[in-house]
């Protein structure tokens, strides 16, 4: 509980269930929501290296913040972006969504 | 009536906490990425983040947990569900699993831990010489507005530049034109 140890692993299978989502997943919002538990073992990562290495508290937590807003803004752009494929394909299915031509 | 700390030992229920925690947190990534229906995904990822937050009051930043729930849980996942919601029911339409597919990615997966696990154990980790130990908001505060205020000012911009770019996309992208 108490230890850099616990929470590296803690956040390095987080981050291995992400990456395994993001493989095995066709939809599109299924691999989003992949990358939002890789965003968030990435910053337990950063908030554990600042709770026990750090030379200021600070840092790390202002880190986080910088990626969770970074998250939100990623967040709304694929949303939006997933909306209008939908509009045009009527599907979320990554293999449906093949042609880059508008 | 006696106090709850001689009842229970505190450091007893500080694990005992901290493994509630880590089970919620698991459970939660594992019914994020498994089940096919979008919205049980959704669903445990407000679990798993939450979970995380949890963790982040471990670590010793309420601010961080607080910011946690509010942004990814508040936000994020809300957001999430109002796109499944608005646009038809996605929910409905199931990709069937692809077994060849998802052993290769648990492959990769576990790939991928043994090289992160083996990392984690044979670095040798050294705190910094000189450690600080302010951990109050008001210094998180302090530092944005005058050290990180380039952080401040650049997250602000790009948060401006998504929403309007979702406005953008959402409102005229994806129409066939006549």
């Amino acid at each position: 509980m108490n230890s850099l140890g616990t929470y590296l692993f803690i956040a390095a299978a987080l981050f291995v269930i992400g990456v395994f989502g993001l493989l095995q997943r066709r939809s599109l919002i299924g691999m989003l929501i992949a990358i939002e538990l890789m965003l968030n073992a990435a910053s337990l990562n950063f908030m554990a290296f600042n709770r026990f290495l750090g030379p200021d508290p600070v840092i790390g937590q202002v880190y986080t913040l910088f990626i969770m807003g970074f998250a939100a803004a990623e967040t709304a752009i694929a949303l939006s972006i997933i909306i209008a494929l939908f509009r045009r394909i009527r599907s979320i299915n990554i293999e449906k969504a093949q042609e880059l031509r508008g | 009536m006696t106090p709850l700390q001689e009842l229970v030992d505190p450091g007893l229920f500080a694990q005992a906490a901290f493994a509630v925690l880590v089970i919620f947190t698991f459970t939660g990534a594992l019914i994020a990425v498994l089940p096919r229906n979008i919205l049980y995904n959704v669903l445990g990822l407000i679990l798993c983040l939450t979970g995380m937050a949890g963790l982040f009051l471990y670590l010793g930043s309420p601010f961080i947990a607080l910011m946690e729930l509010l942004i990814y849980v508040g936000a994020i996942c809300i957001s999430i569900v109002f796109a499944i919601m608005l646009s038809r029911p996605l929910h409905l339409s199931l990709p069937k699993r692809h077994l060849p597919k998802v052993l290769w990615a648990g492959a990769v997966a576990l790939a991928v831990f043994g090289v992160l696990a083996t990392i984690i154990f044979r670095t040798p980790w050294h705190p910094a010489f000189v450690r600080g130990n302010d951990w109050s908001i008001s210094s998180i505060g302090a530092y944005m507005l005058t050290r990180y205020s380039l952080v401040f000012e650049v997250m602000s911009i790009v948060l401006l530049v998504a929403i309007l770019g979702a406005i953008l996309i959402t409102g005229t992208g994806g129409r066939r034109a006549p």
